[in-house]
């Protein structure tokens, strides 16, 4: 029943999609960057409240006490949290034809697993592995050619789109293997509590880390939300174009024209 | 002989002549580096915080094409609205600009920026890489700067590009959001603007 319940969201975010895909507003892709309709704006900017309340109310204090802990401890459980993400990482890079790299993000999650005593060191990057980058299943979408849908504001979750949303469900339906041995099957070494509070401490590590940009960004913007949504969206162009190379991903015709004027 | 003193002199003058206009270029990533250790010491501790910002934005009006990137931040709507209302924007862009930079900035302490490489885009645009190192609070940031290099003598910043965000189209769409919101009204924006540099 849940798989069929789950198997019918995602069939109606992906109509969804192809309705939003022709109205020709709609082509953020590997193969086509540009605008993201924001398709329910009054719902999200309702959600995207509700989430700074909770934010103010709840993680903001939480990320603070948690910077009080001593640097090599908050490295760890990020590193940690970053090793368990090879476990979504590795099938997207195999799905987005990248060999490669998930021969390289295999080999770091065996050794930062084992000499890295569950993730806590980064010994494979003392070895000499590549910068880690994380891949995930919207991402593989986007790769694949998905247009991103409507911009989408999810409540607790914050910032996504139609593609980014139905990507998260694919780790739901067998996708993410830290997924599968904590809530799916039941295991006699995990159970739920592993999965949630990994979720949670690793949003908590990334709250922690952006504090005094989120506040900036806040106290400096003239529509908070609409910033949040710019860079929410740029940053998904920059990794679905997988390119560490800005001039690949920025649209400078913008600039262009003033030159000419 | 006066063949050979005329040679020497018009030599003379035009290696003169080269060695100025080198001593006015100058190379982009150069140009960042020296920016950065000027803000730095800025933000040295020694100021008060409306001290620091009264340096800021000196070393802003300085370095940064503000109008350059007001233009671009307008996107479309520079071509609906007539030569005042651009004119009007441009002023208010400007103390917006200034203020919101500097008081971005004057939170840090000491901001410890390494210039790495620098790459030409074209004759206009150079884009130079750097990073902020990391502390105990935070990790690494890269920060990328696109520096418009039309006229060498005089290179401006117009984008701050932090781990592939670019601030000058985040601010460009914000704005485009304020007027969307608005019916299309570039006033509104004015009026926010406004609103803004008084508080």
């Amino acid at each position: 029943m849940k798989k069929i319940l789950i198997y019918l969201v995602i069939t109606i975010i992906f109509s969804s999609n192809v309705m939003a895909g022709t109205d020709g507003d709609n082509n953020l892709s590997s193969k086509n960057p540009g605008q993201v309709k924001d398709c329910f704006e009054k719902l999200n900017r309702a959600t995207f409240k509700f989430n700074q309340v909770l934010d103010g109310a709840v993680f903001e204090p939480i990320a603070k006490a948690y910077r009080v802990l001593p640097s090599p401890i908050r490295k760890g459980t990020s590193n940690a949290i970053g090793n368990l993400s090879n476990l979504v990482t590795i099938p997207n890079n195999i799905l987005q034809g990248d060999l490669k790299k998930a021969g390289e993000n295999t080999g770091r999650l065996v050794i930062n697993t084992t000499l890295g005593i569950l993730g806590i060191f980064d010994v494979a990057k003392s070895m000499g592995l590549a910068e880690y980058e994380k891949e995930d299943y919207g991402q593989t979408l986007g790769v694949m050619g998905t247009g991103p849908g409507c911009y989408l504001v999810l409540p607790v979750l914050g910032p996504s789109t139609i593609r980014d949303t139905a990507g998260s469900f694919v780790g739901f339906l067998g996708g993410d293997a830290w997924y599968n041995v904590t809530v799916k099957n039941d295991t006699q070494h995990f159970n739920d509590f592993d999965y949630y509070a990994s979720r949670g401490t690793g949003a908590l590590d990334f709250r922690a880390k952006n504090l005094e940009s989120f506040d900036n960004l806040e106290k400096n913007s003239m529509d908070f939300y609409a910033s949040v949504r710019s860079l929410y969206l740029q940053d998904r162009q920059q990794k679905i174009s997988n390119s560490t190379n800005i001039t690949n991903t920025q649209n400078d015709s913008d600039w262009e024209e003033i030159e000419n004027q | 002989m006066r063949l050979k003193k005329l040679s020497l002199f018009i030599s003379i003058f035009l290696l003169s002549f080269l060695s100025i206009s080198n001593s006015y270029a100058i190379e982009p990533d150069i140009f960042v580096q020296s920016t950065v250790n000027r803000a730095s010491q800025a933000l040295n501790s020694k100021f008060t915080k409306d001290e620091k910002i009264k340096k800021l934005k000196l070393i802003a009006k300085e370095t940064v094409d503000i109008n350059g990137i007001g233009l671009y931040t307008l996107g479309a709507h520079r071509k609906n609205i007539n030569t005042d209302q651009i004119n009007q924007y441009l002023v208010l862009f400007e103390q917006y600009f200034l203020k919101s930079f500097a008081s971005r900035l004057a939170e840090y302490s000491n901001p410890e920026i390494e210039v790495k490489s620098k790459n030409k885009l074209n004759n206009n645009y150079t884009m130079v890489s750097s990073v902020l190192v990391a502390t105990d609070q935070r990790p690494e940031v890269k920060i990328n700067w696109r520096i418009y290099t039309k006229n060498p003598e005089n290179l401006l910043i117009r984008d701050l590009i932090i781990e592939g965000l670019s601030l000058a189209r985040t601010q460009k769409e914000e704005f485009s959001s304020i007027i969307q919101s608005n019916d299309g009204d570039i006033n509104a924006l004015f009026v926010i603007l406004k609103e803004f540099a008084k508080n």
